[in-house]
């Protein structure tokens, strides 16, 4: 039995809201943060519209030196360093003094590619024989570690900082390397979180494999709608999402504010083997993770109180709810109170599954379940399963005692967590 | 009057990659970028970028190496622009 693990810290930067308040109120309201992107339209994507934080020069010139600022065209970076300090804040937590690095905190923040649009503008210069015009930052605004490195350094850790890196996944597994590495003792806190870069470089891949929706460019607050009968697949996002983790020893020490409680969680990967690929999760596995989760922190089926999906839009949605209606043995009005807020700021990336922790954990510390956007037409085959009182359309108060939250990413990778409510 | 005025731009070059305990009152023409001004060494090569952009001038790999005061700037500085015209 390792040490009671405890989130004392919050921080995000989303496309419906660059701080917590604002991103809690969105949240709360149902507001959108998908928007039609002229830059997207002008270079011929079938997706037009996405998700992305709106940021004011001014506002990041709070988060960075001049010396930083210049030429720092890391988007990810960006909204990193933003959610990161921010919960480093948040958790009442200051920064190192000169000399000496906190050796018992640590950064395990990850995310798929960084700094696209830094690396792009590195080619150009490369490719016409410029190279010695790169500058001092080309390669830590592109190494995957970037992000881990600046808040390393902004904010003084000693302990490990690292950058991890599965996809979609990414986010809540970085929650259970930051749980565990806490649980055993190794470190005291842990900032951890995610982030993913915007623009037409990331998300082109995706227009080209067909998987986002083509015909709400004219109505892109609609476009997003996971467990819709009419879901056409998922909204691109990008932004950052951070929690700090502690031993809840020195939380209590130190008197901090205790959002919730890390119970633990699983992860595990399909092998792309059975309906598993690249790109489809293998629900035997999806199942396995689930009920791993369940196990590694002595819950209950029937203690879920509600989930947080994956739940991208697309018609993968019913196989999603087939397999937590499996794994939990749940189904009908026995099913938890289940969302997903890709509705509202689209999919995120490697930023999806941080962003998502902070609304399911801010669902605990609120007492309050946030509304699920477009799926008034919900699915058949979901309905089919799930009564449809389990998913609000409108947020409700209500106090929760466990959420699961679960990650899917490309590579048939997958990630369960479990919040609990914090009791003494 | 012109070697002022090519000072007072370098200054405002290296202003910005000063560490936050130096200020630019502590700049002066015998400073050593790293060992008094505490510059990373790293930036040392955005400031030669900066100083090409602003004097309009090349900086070979020897000048960088050569270039380790402030006066070595100027010096540096100095010869490009005598060069170009």
């Amino acid at each position: 039995m390792g040490k009671r693990v405890v989130i004392t810290g919050l921080g995000v930067c989303a496309p419906n809201g660059i701080n917590l308040p604002l991103f809690l109120s969105a949240l709360k309201k149902g507001d959108s943060g998908i928007r039609f992107h002229q830059e997207l339209a002008d270079l011929n994507f079938a997706c037009q519209v996405a998700g992305k934080p709106i940021l004011t020069n001014e506002y990041i010139n709070r988060y960075f030196t001049p010396l930083q600022r210049k030429g720092l065209a890391a988007s990810g970076l960006i909204y990193g360093v933003i959610a990161g300090t921010d919960a480093w804040k948040d958790a009442g937590l200051g920064i190192a003094p000169k000399e000496t690095p906190f050796w018992d905190s640590g950064i395990i923040f990850g995310t798929g590619i960084l700094g696209v649009d830094k690396f792009r503008e590195s080619i150009h210069l490369v490719d016409a024989g410029d190279t010695r015009r790169l500058g001092s930052t080309a390669v830590l605004q592109t190494m995957a570690s970037g992000i881990s490195a600046y808040l390393g350094g902004i904010l003084g850790c000693g302990n490990q900082v690292t950058t991890n890196s599965s996809a979609c996944t990414t986010g809540t597994e970085g929650v259970l390397m930051a749980y565990e590495r806490i649980a055993s003792g190794k470190a005291n806190k842990i900032l951890t979180g995610s982030c993913s870069d915007s623009g037409p470089y990331v998300w082109g891949g995706f227009d080209a494999m067909r998987i986002l929706p083509r015909r709400y460019n004219d109505r892109p607050v609609q476009a997003s709608r996971p467990m819709s009968a009419s879901a056409a697949g998922f909204v691109p996002g990008s932004g950052a999402g951070a929690l700090v983790l502690e031993s809840l020893e020195s939380a209590r020490e130190r008197g901090a504010k205790i959002y919730a409680e890390v119970k633990g969680g699983s992860i595990n990967s399909g092998g792309q083997r059975a309906e598993g690929s690249m790109t489809a999760p293998n629900s035997d596995a999806v199942r396995r993770c689930i009920e791993e989760a369940l196990k590694a922190s002595a819950t209950e089926k029937d203690e879920v109180d509600a989930i947080n999906g994956h739940l991208t839009a697309t018609a993968k949605d019913p196989v999603e709810i087939r397999n937590w209606s499996m794994a939990l043995e749940r189904s009908g009005s026995r099913f938890p109170y289940v969302n997903s807020f890709k509705g509202l700021f689209g999919h995120c990336l490697a930023a999806a599954g941080s962003i998502e922790c902070v609304g399911s954990v801010l669902q605990l510390s609120e007492a309050q379940l946030f509304g699920n956007a477009n799926c008034d037409d919900l699915h058949p085959e979901i309905a089919a399963l799930v009564d449809e009182s389990r998913i609000p359309r409108k947020t409700f108060a209500y106090t929760p005692k466990v959420i699961a939250k679960a990650s899917f990413g490309f590579g048939d990778v997958n990630a369960c967590v479990i919040f609990k409510a914090y009791k003494d | 009057m012109q070697d002022e005025q090519r000072y007072q731009k370098l200054k405002e070059i290296i202003k910005i990659y000063l560490p936050e305990d130096v200020s630019v009152e502590q700049v002066g023409q015998e400073s050593h970028f790293i060992e008094e001004l505490n510059i990373n060494s790293a930036n040392l090569v955005d400031i030669v970028l900066d100083v090409e952009d602003t004097f309009d001038i090349m900086l070979e790999n020897e000048d960088m190496e050569q270039m380790q005061t402030v006066q070595d700037a100027l010096a540096i500085i100095d010869k490009k622009l005598q060069h170009k015209n």
